[in-house]
């Protein structure tokens, strides 16, 4: 399966794996895995979420330690484990999603503060630490001011000081988790931009990530696991996205556009000349009973701004909202989930959903008054409306007690689905509904959005992965700057063309 | 379907473990030790010494499991007593009749609640942090109640209130009565209501129980009014057993209550935790204390067993959390 074709064809890998196998409680997170990395190529790691890719990161790095057999070439050395001493000084450096960096502290502190460790005299040399960053900025070619702390700079800067910092420890290998995962597309294009410097100047760079569009752009091969087992080595010439999906899902999907005319429903939603100045004005537009409304645009569009005045949770300065033939102003959430209003947000992980609590209390937050007996809450009727929804939705959950943390993406998400159903409502607000969740669980999840919108319900959808709406929605709105540019019709345009507008 | 055992353990919540184990741990100790500890005379006097610490705890209660805490409790406390002492001395001190009484303590938990509900709109609008806001609230009634004291003792009760600190029905003593009916009251408000549900999002996030539609604030201002309504409870229950009102008495039990809610396995960064563990919890401290007593150890030493006490039940959680954790990867 390891061939290595074409250009590659002879060049010796820089790290290579055979055997790697894993065991956690019994389950095989990984079963007879091998692995190449070619010195400075672009390599992509896809897979779903549990397919093992961050286990065999995290063997790469010493994290772990592989059942016997396992064979790890690097750098001209054999190991039967690496210890994370030998990774990092032997140059493999792991970008986590989440950074793992300083806040607090300024870009030359977080950039060169590794060079400090375990070194004598112990006294902290600044004038040196800011040599040290500057260098590393200038061969990623960004400037940033390296005194300021880390917090006044945006995620995508954020990135950057990461692979900087990378780069200070003399990387061979740099391994990047989901690192586009909160980026916009214009910060996305640089951060490939970078990804090609890092690859010229000789380091291997490992994406890891499942949003797919990048990955073809980006990468000269590509690796595929899917449970634990290897599928198989491509090169990225000549594969498709949906190609990619079949071979991570073991399924092959087909995207058609589900958008039909709903013209003659009663008008759920009227949103008339809605303005909120700075985040968004002059919005009008209409959702139909059954009717799916995709507004896209990129981060700060102003999107989640409007969801939340819809929502009651934002007030905007003018305009009218008229829900139902009523013209309603919400003074809270609770005002807007009353009047049959719900939004699920963007952000699962701190506002949508609360994390430690168990998947019942989650389900049933928005709805209690459904629950109660006598004024009193039921644990019975609690047990059986979540053991409903459960079944409803298709959603794999162990006992109802456990955490809603301990369910991947896609299960929390229609858990959180399922939360706002449970309140009745007659507008469904989906913001970003798909962001940490597989590419096979997403197919899934707008399942249930067409089912819904066949029940009656007027679901609006935000996204900024434009497929998503132009494919899952009847009418397309475009958002920038605060105002609609544009309507789209998916029946009389091609993705190409919202993508052209999008990212103009 | 479910097991009875399986039943019960859903009642109490899963934090009946640490507690429980922690009781068995110091009856089997003290019985072998002391030959006069399975007694009634101990059970007698723990019985009698539970409530205080065990309504000012409950008191403690509901803030942490919102994810803050309330310092004022004990001077709470004072200031409803003296609430009380100041109706009943209007209405003729030692002749004053029941009503007189009765009406004292409906004011008394009135003050208790204001307290609580000054807190609550400051913590709730503000968002300021609940140390600081109960330290401040702390000060303020400890201030005034010594003003208003000047530093002494209010007494000259009439008669009748001695049963309420002192006596007994069908053998079991009054005051622990009113404790176990407030246990009560908490355990259904906790698992039963809106309020309850409401108190155990917010403590785990506040944001997203406020974007799922929790009503946060209300939630934050009858927590901390329903807090400080049980701290006047216990300030009746107070004056009834000491027969008059020092501001700073029961000062040592604060840092006790915030202790007993670990020991009963609240999480103290909110979100999670019982009642019944926490009750056990308490029950656990009082024999520790009335066993040591037995065996002729001092006072003071019994408090220092209790901070010894803790930190073990924080090292066996932890202990017991890897074992787990060994115990999953190995499969």
């Amino acid at each position: 399966m390891t061939d290595i074709s074409g250009e590659n064809a002879g060049r010796r890998p820089l790290l290579s794996l055979r055997n790697i196998n894993m065991t956690f409680g019994g389950v095989k997170a990984l079963k007879n895995v091998s692995f190449d990395v070619l010195p400075g190529e672009v390599h992509c790691l896809a897979g779903e979420n549990g397919s093992g890719k961050s286990t065999l990161i995290k063997i790469i790095t010493g994290v772990y330690r592989p059942e016997a057999g396992a064979v790890i070439d690097y750098d001209g050395e054999t190991y039967s484990h690496m210890s994370p001493v030998t990774a990092q000084n032997g140059g493999i450096q792991v970008i986590w999603q989440d950074l793992a960096l300083f806040p607090e502290m300024t870009v030359a502190e977080n950039i060169a503060f590794q060079t400090l460790l375990g070194r004598w005299p112990r006294f902290v040399n600044y004038g040196r630490m800011r040599e040290t960053a500057i260098r590393a900025l200038k061969r990623l070619g960004v400037t940033l001011d390296v005194d300021l702390p880390l917090k006044e700079f945006p995620i995508a800067q954020r990135q950057i000081v990461a692979i900087a910092r990378a780069l200070v420890g003399e990387a061979k290998i740099v391994f990047m988790d989901e690192p586009t995962a909160s980026l916009t597309q214009s910060e996305t294009d640089h951060l490939l931009d970078i990804v090609r410097t890092l690859s010229a100047s000789g380091v291997a760079v490992v994406f890891v990530s499942h949003r797919l569009a990048e990955v073809l752009e980006i990468s000269s091969r590509l690796t595929v696991l899917r449970d634990g087992a290897l599928v198989g080595v491509y090169p990225t010439e000549g594969m498709t996205q949906s190609r990619i999906t079949e071979l991570m899902t073991g399924r092959t999907f087909d995207q058609h556009v589900r958008a039909t005319p709903k013209d003659a429903n009663p008008v759920v939603l009227e949103v008339k000349k809605l303005t909120r100045p700075g985040q968004f004005e002059d919005i009008s537009f209409t959702v139909r009973r059954g009717e799916t409304l995709g507004i896209t645009g990129l981060l700060g569009a102003g999107r989640t701004e409007l969801a939340l005045s819809l929502f009651g949770m934002l007030k905007p300065q003018s305009g009218e909202v008229v829900l139902v033939g009523k013209p309603v102003h919400f003074s809270s959430n609770r005002e807007a989930i009353a009047a049959g209003v719900a939004y699920l947000s963007e952000d699962r992980l701190s506002l949508g959903l609360i994390q430690p609590q168990s998947i019942a209390d989650n389900l049933v937050i928005a709805s209690l008054d459904g629950i109660r007996t006598g004024g009193l809450l039921s644990d019975e009727r609690k047990h059986r409306l979540v053991a409903q929804w459960v079944t409803d939705l298709g959603v794999k959950i162990g006992k109802q007690s456990d955490a809603i943390s301990t369910l991947s993406g896609g299960n929390q998400q229609r858990i959180a689905i399922a939360k706002w159903l449970a309140t009745n409502p007659k507008l469904l607000i989906l913001d970003a509904p798909t962001v940490g969740v597989d590419v096979g669980a997403r197919a899934g999840i707008f399942e249930i959005v067409a089912k819904l919108a066949e029940s009656g319900l007027a679901i609006i959808l935000i996204s900024d992965e434009v497929p998503e709406v132009y494919f899952n929605a009847d009418r397309v709105l475009h958002m920038a700057g605060g105002r609609i540019s544009a309507v789209f019709d998916p029946r009389q345009c091609a993705l190409q063309d919202i993508e052209a507008a999008v990212y103009a | 379907m479910r097991t009875p055992v399986d039943r019960l353990v859903a009642w109490v919540g899963p934090e009946i473990a640490g507690p429980g184990a922690a009781f068995l741990a110091v009856m089997i100790f003290f019985s072998i030790g002391s030959p006069q500890f399975l007694s009634a005379a101990t059970f007698g006097s723990v019985a009698f010494q539970l409530p205080e610490l065990g309504l000012l705890t409950l008191a403690m209660l509901l803030p942490i499991l919102t994810g803050g805490l309330n310092l004022a409790i004990t001077f709470t406390a004072n200031i409803a007593g003296l609430t009380v002492a100041w109706v009943l001395q209007q209405n003729g001190g030692v002749d004053a009749g029941p009503v007189a009484f009765l009406l004292g303590s409906l004011l008394a938990i009135g003050v208790g609640a204001a307290s609580g509900l000054l807190m609550g709109l400051v913590i709730a609008y503000t968002k300021a942090h609940p140390i600081l806001v109960s330290l401040s609230m702390m000060i303020f009634l400890r201030g005034l109640g010594e003003f208003l004291t000047r530093g002494g003792d209010v007494s000259g009760f009439p008669a009748f209130l001695q049963p309420i600190g002192h006596g007994s029905i069908l053998g079991l003593p009054i005051p622990l009565l009113i404790f176990i009916a407030c246990v009560l009251v908490w355990h259904v408000l906790l698992t039963r209501m809106k309020l309850g549900f409401g108190t155990y999002m917010i403590g785990s996030s506040i944001e997203a129980a406020h974007y799922s539609g929790i009503n946060t604030r209300k939630v934050l201002v009858l927590v901390y009014m329903l807090s400080g309504a049980m701290c006047a409870i216990a300030g009746i229950i107070m004056l009834a057993r000491f027969n008059s009102v020092r501001v700073g008495h029961g000062e040592s039990y604060l840092l006790i209550t915030v202790l007993a809610c670990f020991l009963g396995g609240v999480n103290p960064f909110g979100g999670f935790g019982r009642v019944i563990p926490v009750f056990l919890a308490l029950v656990v401290l009082q024999l520790l204390s009335s066993g040591l007593n037995l065996m002729g150890a001092n006072q003071h030493l019994a408090t220092a067993v209790w901070g010894i006490l803790l930190i073990g039940v924080m090292l066996l959680r932890w202990v017991s959390s890897h074992f787990k954790f060994f115990k999953r990867k190995k499969g």
